[in-house]
């Protein structure tokens, strides 16, 4: 029986970035995928005849550039398309865009206030300052405080040394960005809820917190660290829907040498003498190989797969604390034609980006209260995109499809997650009801609805509790505490296991990260153990 | 001061950012937003729609017609079927490139000459005792460039299924339906590298053809676009530019300036084993010589970019479209060369420039080094000879 050199377990981005690195060291790469499709959560289906959707994941932002570069996947399909804009519209028929113009968007911003446009300039050389810190932070692996090996220390020691080598007041900032909330932290730049309401959704997205919950700031950073072209604070589409990034890597992977199976569910990890050794299929058949990676999340893999009987207690206890409160569902909409906003008729360049349903702070807090005692919020915040307007192989010409990113979704509902199924629908009516107050003709154009509850995403994704990060990404849960403290550095307690998901530093969103410098740990590591 | 073309009413409404450029005397738009990017994507996703109208044209017509383009062009048009079309390039008596452009044979005693620079008084100095008739057309054709890969499915709707059957570098000509029907011409090419065709109608016509053009571009995310984001497609294809990449032998006052086919990478054009044609005997003598210098494809290598930019604690910047500054490119301290064109193509996720080096260095790999300016201060990044085009796909052929 052959013994490769790796078997990853899920053909998700991060597994597939792995997969890639490691048979392009020349190592033995197979892939398992369970479903018949790649991809995990970035993933696209033609869920409606002619209407190819991005399911889960709908924006591109945070891939590193030089995982594009490395594994040349501009060459192996990989097509991005910008976000032109953001557009918010309001229930009083008024709306603001932001544009990719910095001038544009200063006169839209000073209808509602003047001096509020003027500070914009100001926030964003702040944050991408910000961003440009973080920067070396998700591009390496997490330190570890803990460690006395002279290496790491040096390494850490120079991160503490980037960290203060700031004029004081970067430092403020950067303190007030670790333990303010989002609401606050923009208060002390802005006054204009029309402005604050969309720019404080980013710190709460994947979360199971509300805007004015302390530690949301830091979030908001996440979203000033995306890069498209050296060019930050910039978001994309990929060409085919989300699954084309993943396509791409797997096309990739595969001319290194990979193997990658799909409809090859994993039933159990092989662990022998304490050494992950292989793998059991749901067919009964056994694969072997000097290192097992996975790509699913750090519950599913390790209270899953492996099993708490092959683990230390203070790690399993640790994991099964990870928290994931999946807080947010998805609705697809195939449309007949363009959507019409009352507050900006006709086709134009505001539906080119991403359009927020998030008319005020008040409105995003209310959503959350409803989440909080255990129902989806009556009138969610919805972050929309229509990537057919630049995209035409998504949509027939004429038709176009709709992605609604919905929070909140708890998936810990007061009657309990398994009676989501029931609620299904009564949520997309929600989404859509929603909608009808800014687009009164939405429900006369929708071909297609398909709704994906937090239920939905962990049964049919493998995301548990529905987080579409592999667990909530927060400050306790970040860096050399992601999944558990002392195991932040893709090994696990599992010789010959490593974890190469979004559950691993840096994180989650389309960033390939995890899976990249799990891959280069490994190679680094020499025998892969 | 610039002229209108016959789309200006329509160009000039959709031009938001106001940005024009003076092209062959006419009003070009450079952009029709602030945003480059919109343009640039539309061409390489969906389609497009550019006045390419201030293209010099010449009608040339009678028996010997044929006969004047082959004594003029680096090759032979005798055997040149009708609704062909050739990119080629003419040169003056000592086999220098005076300019570039298409021919196109719409019927078997009328071809069409397009060109960069007037040509009307070459053309003529060279068609003494031949039966020819020469008409400058610059201003009395409008011309639209529709590219992108959906320019196939925008032309079906405007003249049905006839579309299918044009082949690349052919021509067509037709009748756009209503108003009594307007003669047009298609020819399947253009400046970008992809699917794409130019339409050529009579002045008169120029604003029913784009407002049809556009009714039917409407299902297909066409948009209109300006020069800028053509200057980044046609780095990405490969093609240099008359007056950026290389000067005409007519507009040089230094011998080193001009340059022969063989340097700007046409050797494929020229044909030397025919009836004697201008500049043939230089040409041979080049051709056995070898060219001294060579026109290349260039990769700048971006981690060495980003790490001169780090030095500042700066992100890497570019420019947003293509930068015509020449810069020099050494190789062991040496300067060998010059980059005439940069940009950073985002679809291929990489920094290009084409460029001219020493012959001995032109082939595919070879590292050399490339200035860059950062803070005012000069650096050097490694970069790349890369075989041209860039980016070539299926579908522009297909």
């Amino acid at each position: 029986m052959k013994t490769y050199d790796a078997i990853v377990v899920g053909g998700g981005h991060n597994g597939l970035v792995c997969a890639a690195y490691l048979a392009k060291a020349g190592r033995s790469v197979l892939v398992l995928e369970r479903r018949h499709v790649l991809g995990g959560a970035a993933v696209s289906e033609e869920v409606h005849p002619g209407f190819t959707f991005s399911v889960c994941s709908y924006v591109v932002s945070l891939l590193r550039p030089w995982i594009i570069r490395d594994l040349e996947l501009a060459r192996f399909g990989l097509e991005m398309i910008p976000l032109e804009a953001s557009f918010l519209p309001l229930p009083d028929g008024d709306s603001l865009c932001r544009w990719s113009d910095p001038e544009l968007t200063r006169k839209e911003v000073s209808r509602f206030s003047p001096k509020d446009a003027e500070t914009l300039g100001e926030f964003a050389l702040a944050m991408s300052k910000m961003g440009r810190f973080a920067k070396p932070v998700i591009d390496s692996p997490a330190p570890d405080p803990g460690s006395l090996n002279p290496a790491k220390v040096v390494e850490l020691l120079r991160l503490g040394r980037h960290f203060s080598a700031a004029p004081d007041d970067e430092l403020e900032l950067r303190l007030k960005l670790f333990s303010m909330s989002s609401v606050d932290f923009l208060d002390e730049w802005f006054e204009s809820d029309v402005l604050k309401a969309p720019m404080s959704v980013s710190g709460i997205i994947g979360t199971f917190l509300g805007v004015r919950s302390p530690g949301t700031a830091y979030v908001l950073l996440h979203h000033y660290m995306g890069e498209i072209d050296g060019a930050f604070r910039s978001w994309g589409f990929s060409k085919g829907g989300t699954g084309g990034v993943s396509l791409a890597i797997a096309n990739a992977a595969r001319h290194f040498g990979a193997e990658i199976r799909t409809e090859a569910p994993v039933e159990r990890i092989l662990v022998q003498n304490g050494a992950a050794t292989g793998v059991v299929l749901a067919n009964g058949d056994e694969l072997r190989a000097r290192a097992v990676v996975s790509g699913c999340d750090p519950r599913r893999t390790f209270l899953g797969l492996v099993g708490r009987q092959h683990l230390p207690d203070e790690f399993a206890a640790d994991i099964a604390r990870y928290k994931y409160r999946g807080s947010s569902g998805k609705v697809n909409l195939a449309l007949d034609r363009l959507p019409e906003f009352t507050s900006r008729p006709g086709d134009g360049p505001h539906l080119r980006g991403d359009i927020a349903i998030a008319p005020s702070i008040d409105y995003l807090e209310h959503a959350y209260d409803e989440a909080k005692y255990g129902s989806f919020s009556s009138r969610p915040y919805l972050n929309v995109v229509i990537p057919s307007t630049v995209d035409p192989t998504v949509a027939p010409p004429g038709k176009h499809v709709m992605s609604c990113f919905v929070q909140y979704a708890p998936y810990h509902i007061a009657e309990g997650p398994e009676h989501w199924p029931e609620k299904r629908e009564a949520f997309g009516d929600a989404v859509v009801d929603t909608l009808a107050e800014y687009i009164p003709g939405i429900r006369d154009i929708i071909l297609h609805r398909q709704v994906l509850s937090p239920w939905d995403l962990e049964q049919e994704f493998g995301l548990s509790e529905g987080n579409i990060f592999h667990g909530e990404l927060t400050l306790e849960q970040l860096s050399f505490l992601r999944p558990a403290a002392g195991w932040a550095r893709y090994r696990t307690p599992l010789a010959g296991l490593w974890l190469a998901g979004s559950g691993a530093h840096p994180g989650g969103g389309i960033m390939g990260a995890p899976g990249a410098l799990c891959a280069r740990t490994m190679l680094a590591s020499g025998n892969l153990r | 001061m610039p002229a209108p073309t016959p789309f200006h009413p329509r160009t000039f409404a959709l031009n938001s950012s106001l940005l024009y450029k003076e092209w062959a005397g006419c009003y070009a738009p450079k952009r029709y937003d602030v945003y480059l990017d919109r343009e640039y994507y539309a061409v390489r996703h969906q389609a497009t729609v550019m006045d390419a109208t201030p293209l010099y044209k010449y009608e040339v017509r009678g028996k010997d017609a044929s006969a004047l383009l082959s004594r003029i062009m680096v090759k032979g048009f005798a055997k040149f079927a009708v609704g062909r079309v050739s990119y080629v390039c003419w040169c003056d008596e000592h086999g220098k490139v005076l300019d570039d452009g298409t021919v196109t044979r719409l019927a078997s005693e009328h071809f069409r000459v397009t060109s960069a620079d007037p040509a009307l008084g070459w053309f003529s100095r060279h068609a003494r005792g031949l039966d020819v008739a020469l008409d400058d057309s610059s201003r009395t054709i409008a011309a639209l460039a529709l590219q992108g890969p959906r320019s196939r499915d925008v032309l079906r709707g405007l003249v049905g299924n006839e579309i299918d059957g044009l082949k690349f570098f052919r021509a067509l000509s037709t009748r756009l339906p209503g108003r009594g029907g307007i003669d047009l011409t298609i020819t399947r090419t253009g400046y970008t590298g992809d699917l794409g065709y130019e339409l050529w109608v009579a002045n008169e016509h120029a604003l029913a053809l784009w407002d049809a053009v556009l009714e039917a571009g409407r299902t297909h995310g066409l948009l209109p676009m300006g020069l800028d984001a053509l200057d980044v497609v046609r780095v990405e294809a490969g093609f240099l530019l008359g007056g950026v990449d290389y000067t005409s032998a007519r507009r040089a006052p230094i011998e080193r300036q001009k340059s022969s086919p063989y340097e700007l990478g046409f050797d494929w054009m020229v044909d030397l084993e025919r009836e004697p044609f201008v500049g043939r005997d230089s040409l041979r003598r080049d051709r056995r010589a070898g060219p001294r210098r060579r026109f290349v494809g260039l990769e700048i290598a971006w981690d060495d970019f980003e790490r001169i930019y780090e030095r500042y604690e700066l992100p890497p910047h570019l420019e947003t479209g293509t930068s015509r500054d020449g810069v020099p490119l050494y190789r062991s301290g040496r300067q060998v060369g010059y980059a005439t064109s940069r940009t950073w193509s985002p679809l291929l996720k990489r920094y290009l420039g084409l460029a001219t080096i020493e012959s001995d260095l032109a082939a595919d790999g070879t590292e050399l080094e490339i200035e860059v300016t950062c803070e005012y201060e000069r650096h050097r990044a490694r970069a790349h000879v890369r075989p041209l085009p860039f980016f070539d796909p299926e579908r522009k052929k297909a």
